[in-house]
């Protein structure tokens, strides 16, 4: 086989992926654009689905709800999971293993096992399902991938950083905060964005705890598995499609460029 | 999403003493906070499942539970089907990102950073919104088999958790290996089978976990692009716990998931122990 025939299949394979990918997302917005009932009907061009979208007051709700505990939580998250990361990175190795063990107890579990073992402990507690179980629960949940995100910025670190704090008369917290978390906050950045990320997409835990609360993933659940597709779906899924990829889109580009200046 | 928590050693300070506990306080103390709270909300909630699957209605230590999922039939045909369906999903997804990830890193598509980014971002997208891009699809193909359904479903969303670790594993090679083999005069496919696949074993395991371990215990896929006849294990469990009369047995279905799901785990860390660990997230 030549070299073009080769490169010209690799190209198409490579297409037709991306054509797979993408082509499903495309046909879901397409369609936004008519207001027919019926999945993969066209029935003229409309902005209806949009106008209903923005004036449904239980989407707009939900998505209130999905932004405020996606915030919370990711910020619980980067706090405790930056604490953590410190602290599990200097451990001994034994006890490292054992924290190590800790944390990926949720990242590794079914998130149906780990959604109804939180279902059970709230009932069991007495805390009642709703906003405090959703920020505990997302919390938890996130701050393994903060430890994931801050720990590589902790083994660029220079150790000897901490102690100079110290003898230099900060104290071990003063240290910490004005030694050592400055350097970490590109990580504690991306920990950020994933911790709120994971939580906006979260359902399955999210499901069981819920109480009256509705989030995005928890309406568009209820509203695919039981009531049929509302044809608003088609909108409110564009939306947060364009929505989420600009924004990846964005910060992927950003953190290249970035890392394009400081290896010049 | 399934990835291994790996903290490098702490390299070795100059004044290791005075570091370690000043004014009473260890570095390591900081890990605590989370540490103690995950003893809460983690592993006290994974007790009182145990404890719910190993009592029955009243309260009383029982492990009927138990017997009902291993006296019935159906149920244990469920669990296979999952199983099955999971093993099929993420076969197609790795036949489908090996070659993808081989033309992402091996060709001269290897400067696109962008192309790379392209594949993996849906990853960041709700799995229900693609699975409802996809029912759309199938629906305009007029794909009625439910079973396909769902397949072509679970392929389409969890693909990305594939294709991430292979790439990561593929672009961090060291070429010269690839070379080398090939100057000794092993044939492309020779070199393919013989260095390039055994190299990226620790990326395989980890995009087979995380293709594998959501798939056998999702029951909103099944959900939304099924119908009865393609309940899954993870549809059961769900179903139990719809109310609080079938905590008992939803626990103890819980449970034997969980009991899995470890062993799982256990096996990739044997097939991966001594190659270096793959992580990293776009």
């Amino acid at each position: 086989m030549n070299k073009r025939v080769k490169s010209a299949l690799v190209w198409a394979f490579v297409t037709v992926m991306l054509a797979i990918m993408y082509v499903p997302i495309l046909i879901l917005i397409i369609y936004s654009f008519t207001d027919a009932k019926a999945l993969g009907v066209w029935n003229g061009f409309s902005f209806e689905l949009y106008a209903n979208l923005f004036t449904d007051a239980e989407i707009m709700g939900a998505l209130g709800n999905s932004l405020i505990l996606a915030a919370v939580s990711a910020f619980l998250a980067t706090v405790l999971g930056t604490a953590a990361a410190v602290g599990i990175y200097y451990m001994k190795a034994k006890r490292k293993a054992v924290a190590g063990f800790v944390a990926n107890i949720t990242m590794e579990n079914a998130e149906i096992v780990t959604g109804v073992a939180f279902m059970m402990f709230f009932l069991a507690v007495n805390i009642g399902y709703g906003w405090g179980a959703l920020i505990v629960a997302h919390t938890m949940i996130t701050v393994p991938y903060v430890i994931l995100s801050v720990t590589p910025k902790l083994s660029q670190l220079n150790p000897n950083l901490y102690e100079a704090g110290l003898d230099l008369g900060a104290s071990p917290i003063g240290s910490m905060f004005r030694v050592v978390i400055p350097q970490l906050i590109p990580g504690m950045i991306s920990g950020f964005i994933m911790a709120f990320t994971l939580s906006l997409d979260d359902f399955i835990v999210s499901k069981f705890i819920n109480g009256g609360v509705e989030t995005i993933p928890i309406y568009l659940y209820n509203a695919l598995a039981k009531r049929g597709a509302d044809p608003t779906l088609r909108a409110l899924s564009s939306v947060l499609f364009i929505a989420v990829l600009t924004v990846l889109i964005a910060l992927n580009i950003v953190s290249a460029k970035r890392r394009k200046a400081e290896v010049k | 999403m399934t990835e291994k928590l790996v903290t490098p050693d702490a390299p070795k300070s100059l004044k290791t003493n005075k570091a370690k506990r000043i004014r009473g306080i260890k570095r390591s103390t900081f890990s605590m906070p989370y540490l103690a709270l995950s003893i809460i909300f983690v592993i006290v909630p994974l007790f009182i499942m145990l404890y719910y699957a190993f009592t029955d209605l009243d309260g009383n230590f029982s492990l009927a539970n138990f017997a009902h999922f291993f006296s019935r039939p159906n149920i244990m045909a469920v669990m296979g089907k999952s199983f099955l369906v999971a093993l099929i999903t993420t076969v197609v997804c790795f036949l489908l990102a090996y070659p993808l990830a081989l033309a992402l890193t091996f060709t001269s598509l290897n400067r696109k950073f962008i192309l790379v980014m392209l594949f993996i971002l849906p990853m960041w997208i709700n799995s229900l919104l693609r699975t409802y891009a996809m029912k759309i699809v199938l629906h305009i193909l007029d794909v009625t088999n439910a079973w396909t359904a769902v397949t072509v479903g679970m392929v389409y969303d969890f693909f990305p958790f594939m294709l991430m670790p292979l790439y990561t594993v593929l672009s961090g090679m060291d070429r010269s290996l690839v070379e080398a083999s090939q100057d000794l005069g092993a044939s492309p496919v020779k070199s393919l089978f013989k260095v390039v696949l055994p190299l990226s074993l620790p990326g395989i395991v980890s995009g087979v976990l995380m293709v594998f371990m959501p798939t056998v215990s999702t029951f909103a896929i099944s959900d939304i692009l099924g119908d009865t006849s393609t309940y899954l294990f993870g549809n059961v469990i769900d179903q139990w716990f719809r109310n609080s009369g079938g905590w008992h047995i939803g626990s103890a279905y819980s449970f034997i998931l969980l009991i899995l799901i470890a062993a799982t785990v256990l096996i990739a860390n044997k097939i991966t122990k001594g190659h270096t660990e793959v992580g990293g997230v776009l």
